[in-house]
């Protein structure tokens, strides 16, 4: 188990470096699809007019702020059952990838929101659940950043990614019940069979694109974390080192344990 | 017949390898004194005894014990850390201990609980039963700790500096008492700057690894050069 | 002793709840910061008694979640700092159960005495008797679940100097559920049409919901933290 684990991060490191470009190339050439699509070849809405467009950031990044949960919720999963080394490094890569595209999805949101409901924020039941996620995502942030031992902060951090993966429906389901017990008509519909397909297209190239960013960062992201880690192990050790040379004499390897003597005063 | 088997154990603390490829075993009846220098890593080796520091690597078994409990829930962990509530009084710490730990008595250990009235005498503050443990000097406070091993019998004592904040008199009575245990089949794991002399007994010295030997987490590289080059 | 279930549950409990009586601290400090809230809420709003009649059950309830939250940063951190939790840990008692047992004892010692205050605190606030029983019932089936939940947050920040804060934090969005439903199932004493059964059985499938997971999340949480 051992071997084959610690080699991982490792490969892993080897296998991104290759990957990396390509999923760079790939997620530019589907931006620049995308984004001529939604500027070019959709058509504005009857209604809304020019506003429909944020839709395209709007819809990828609340879509995105849920899968990259979901995403940490299966890496804390790694964490605490499969002991798999990278899981900590991918759940706590994706946490502020996740919290940006929250962020994204409260700011467009409250910008479409606007010319509709005449004010930046209502408390819309959609909404509401996305700005408890992002506080739920600092939240996690937080955590990470108090404890100095990256080990023993994933744990921490994976206990309460899934605690939140169980309270998130409920979160949700409390969120649109007391929503529309105060409001009874959302003004905001945008369901999928009312969307026309002139306008889902674009949609799901930017979709597409949205979701290669995510793993371009995440990928990039756990790069930086295996190294920081690497740089704070390395710097352990040698503070460690210099300890052992001022106290110890050299060559004194841990390896014959047993140095005392055994059965002595029998 | 009980005995305690270690095999290859290595311990990582906050990300730094502690030490590695650790074996050691122990029959029923006898001490263990590791020593070695501070940081060395011999409090780590009690906590993972203990149960409260996974092994990073290596098995940790206890034979002859009860079936379905694990080594640390034979143990008695004797640490720096009284665990003693100020706002109770001696008694009532030591009552609580006596009814919530699970007392382990395999067949090779004849120890038995003591009454809690009892430990306190025999550890001299017996006087000082009814008073709030706020009111213990540091010395009786430990004293206090220690009753809670004699309360609650289990065949393993896991002791971190045992004689710090103790006076010459208590510990000499201490080394009795631990003695005692040993007699009655139990057995002691201490780690300890002051030479014990508790026979039969083996010394476990831990020493300094060459750094360029530390076996590193994840196959990293050797240099911050390769990381940034 | 030996009759009743669990004796070594009981002792934890008995002690438990010794401690908090005699470590001055815990439940007073905590109603008076109920009382402090309560108090401060017509200063920001102005003494307009229909309107505080109106939202006092959102009021005690805010309070009660912010008076729970600040009271529970000691409950394991005692505890690991003179060295107990580590021998709860090899005990050979079931961890989960012994969360548990510690959220009751706290809860018996902090929680209970706001639901008591609430309906005299409800006075300030212009409440009817009517409306003063649908709050303390649900604070009463509530707050338990506010301090399990809350028990997750103290377990992860166990190790930290000052993680007081960080617990509200990491807290807060869990608890919004519970908030939901206790505030409206009190709201229907108030608004004549809204229903009390049905958000008064989730608030109680919420607290039962917090007792599973509450333990086994605090227990894995402080298992970690022991080394």
């Amino acid at each position: 188990m051992a071997i084959l684990d610690y080699a991982n991060p490792t490969r892993f490191l080897r296998l991104t470096q290759i990957v990396l470009p390509w999923l760079t190339a790939a997620c530019l050439a589907a931006f620049a699809v995308g984004l001529y699509m939604t500027f070019f070849v959709s058509p504005e809405d009857y209604q809304q007019g020019q506003t429909v467009k944020i839709m395209y950031i709007h819809v990828p990044a609340a879509w995105l702020c849920m899968m990259t949960y979901s995403i940490m919720a299966i890496s804390s999963l790694g964490t605490l059952v499969w002991k798999h080394p990278l899981a900590d490094v991918s759940a706590k890569a994706a946490a502020p990838i996740g919290a940006a595209f929250t962020l994204i999805a409260l700011i467009t949101g409250s910008l479409w929101g606007r010319p509709m409901w005449g004010t930046y924020w209502e408390w819309d039941a959609r909404m509401t659940s996305v700005l408890v996620l992002l506080i739920m995502y600092l939240g996690l942030i937080a955590l990470w950043r108090t404890m100095e031992d990256p080990i023993r902060a994933g744990k921490a951090a994976a206990v309460l990614t899934l605690v939140g993966a169980i309270n998130l429906p409920i979160i949700k389901f409390s969120v649109e019940w007391w929503n529309t017990l105060h409001q009874p008509a959302s003004v905001m519909r945008m369901d999928g069979p009312t969307i026309d397909t002139s306008m889902l297209v674009p949609l799901f190239v930017m979709a597409g694109a949205a979701t290669l960013l995510f793993f371009v960062l995440h990928l990039q992201a756990m790069r930086n974390e295996i190294l920081r880690r690497r740089v704070r192990a390395m710097r352990l050790k040698a503070a460690a080192g210099s300890r052992a040379a001022r106290m110890a004499p050299p060559s004194s390897p841990l390896s014959s344990p047993m140095s005392g003597t055994p059965g002595a005063a029998e | 017949m009980l005995k305690l088997l270690a095999e290859n154990i290595a311990i990582d603390r906050g990300g730094r390898r502690v030490f590695s490829g650790l074996s050691f075993d122990l029959d029923a009846g006898h001490a263990l004194i590791v020593t070695g220098q501070n940081g060395i890593g011999k409090s780590s080796l009690l906590r993972t005894l203990a149960g409260l520091v996974p092994p990073t690597e290596g098995t940790l078994r206890l034979q002859g014990g009860e079936t379905e409990r694990s080594p640390a829930e034979h143990a008695h962990y004797f640490g720096h850390q009284s665990a003693v509530k100020p706002a109770l009084t001696a008694l009532e710490n030591l009552e609580f201990w006596r009814d919530f730990l699970q007392p382990a008595r395999p067949q090779a250990f004849s120890g038995f609980p003591v009454a809690t009235d009892a430990a306190l005498e025999m550890l001299g503050i017996g006087h000082t039963a009814r008073l709030p443990a706020a009111y213990l000097s540091a010395g009786q406070t430990r004293r206090l700790a220690l009753a809670r091993l004699f309360v609650c019998p289990r065949p393993i004592w896991l002791m971190d500096e045992p004689t710090s904040a103790l006076d010459t008199a208590s510990e000499a009575l201490l080394l009795t008492l631990m003695q005692d245990h040993l007699t009655h089949g139990g057995m002691i794991l201490t780690a300890t700057h002051t030479p014990l002399a508790l026979r039969p007994s083996r010394t476990l010295h831990l020493e300094a690894a060459d750094p360029a030997d530390m076996p590193s987490a994840d196959g990293e590289p050797d240099s911050l050069e390769e990381i940034y080059g | 002793m030996s009759e009743r279930p669990l004796p070594w549950a009981m002792t934890l409990l008995r002690r438990e709840l010794r401690l908090s009586m005699r470590v001055g601290g815990g439940a007073q400090v905590g109603v008076l910061f109920f009382l402090a809230v309560v108090t401060v809420i017509p200063f920001g709003l102005g003494p307009d008694m229909n309107l505080l009649a109106r939202i006092g059950p959102a009021i005690l309830w805010i309070g009660a979640l912010l008076a729970t939250l600040l009271g529970l940063d000691r409950l394991f951190q005692a505890d690991r700092d003179d060295g107990t939790l580590d021998l709860m840990l090899m005990a050979g008692r079931p961890l989960e159960l012994v969360v548990l047992t510690k959220c009751l004892a706290h809860w018996l010692a902090t929680g209970l005495p706001l639901v008591v205050a609430a309906p005299v605190l409800g006075i300030f606030l212009n409440l009817q008797p009517l409306a003063m029983g649908a709050v303390t019932l649900t604070l009463l089936v509530g707050t338990p679940a506010l301090t399990l939940i809350g028990a997750i947050g103290a377990a992860l920040t166990v190790s930290l100097r000052r993680g007081g804060l960080l617990l509200a934090v990491l807290v807060v969005p869990l608890a919004i559920p519970v908030l939901i439903f206790g505030v409206s199932a009190a709201n229907a004493a108030l608004v004549v049409g809204t229903p009390f059964r049905a958000p008064f059985a989730i608030l109680c499938a919420l607290s039962l919901l917090a007792a599973v997971i509450g333990p086994v999340a605090s227990a894995m949480a402080l298992r970690f933290s022991s080394d």
